[in-house]
């Protein structure tokens, strides 16, 4: 008796504590990429003295590279298994997708494998973030018209 | 101070997804899809845009800044060319962020070889 109740108790709790710790992960690392952006754009704009309007592209890009380089040196898909959506959501999971879909069909040959594969994962996002931003901008358009 | 809004908020999203991750059968695909549309829409009354003066790099990098930028580029070409302008200048904000993705993933592809 004493350990069928351990047991529903033990169920009851298990992936409640699993939930919390990835959260709170992928709230940490998050979060430290959000800084890390943070540190270069003042950095650009402090010693470069680049303008807001161009430090913001070269602080992606920035960031863009380095997360390339994580995922060739096979760390960035352990942070990625430590973090979870953390890993994902910031602009380095962009990159990530698309630089270890490129190093998987790398064997495959230049064109058939790299070429053809390189948007095998990011290229969903390419996609829906353009069909969504044309029916949004045209209903923008609309009402802006006839405002 | 800036730094601790940026953490906020770019940690604020990423508990957002993977809430959604937990709880719901969907991939990480699915879910920064979603992400991407839900930028492209909160930019339909200009809040993105006053999201990112108030946290800057915290809401430049999730990737609803993507949908975010996409619709800006559109928005500021129609002003000029009317309704065409939506597929001149879809690409303009963040042309650089896909370009050096491209490049990056092309050259790593190249020196690197796959792990695991």
């Amino acid at each position: 008796m004493n350990i069928k109740k351990y047991n529903e108790i033990a169920e009851k709790n298990k992936p409640q504590k699993q939930v919390l710790k990835h959260t709170f992960n992928a709230f940490m690392v998050g979060g430290i990429i959000g800084m890390i952006g943070e540190l270069f754009l003042n950095l650009y704009k402090e010693i470069f003295s680049f303008s807001e309007k161009e430090a913001t592209p070269i602080m992606l890009i920035t960031l863009i590279l380095i997360a390339a380089i994580l995922t060739g040196l096979g760390i960035y898909d352990r942070l990625g298994d430590f973090a979870g959506a953390g890993s994902f959501i910031p602009i380095t999971g962009f990159s990530n997708a698309m630089t270890s879909s490129a190093l998987e069909a790398r064997s495959e040959g230049l064109v058939t494998g790299i070429g053809a594969n390189i948007f095998k994962l990011g290229g969903a996002v390419i996609t829906f973030g353009i069909v969504a931003s044309f029916i949004v901008g045209g209903l923008r358009y609309v009402i802006t018209y006839f405002w | 101070m800036n730094y601790l809004l940026s953490f906020l908020f770019c940690g604020f999203v990423c508990v957002v997804a993977q809430l959604i991750y937990e709880y719901t059968k969907l991939t990480p695909g699915h879910i920064t899809c979603s992400f991407v549309v839900i930028g492209a829409l909160l930019d339909l009354f200009h809040i993105y845009d006053r999201l990112i003066k108030i946290f800057h790099a915290g809401a430049m990098l999730p990737i609803t800044s993507f949908g975010h930028s996409l619709m800006h580029g559109a928005m500021a070409m129609t002003k000029e060319y009317g309704v065409f302008g939506l597929a001149m200048g879809m690409f303009d904000l963040t042309a650089a962020g896909i370009a050096s993705a491209i490049l990056f993933a092309f050259l790593v592809a190249i020196f690197f070889k796959p792990k695991s």
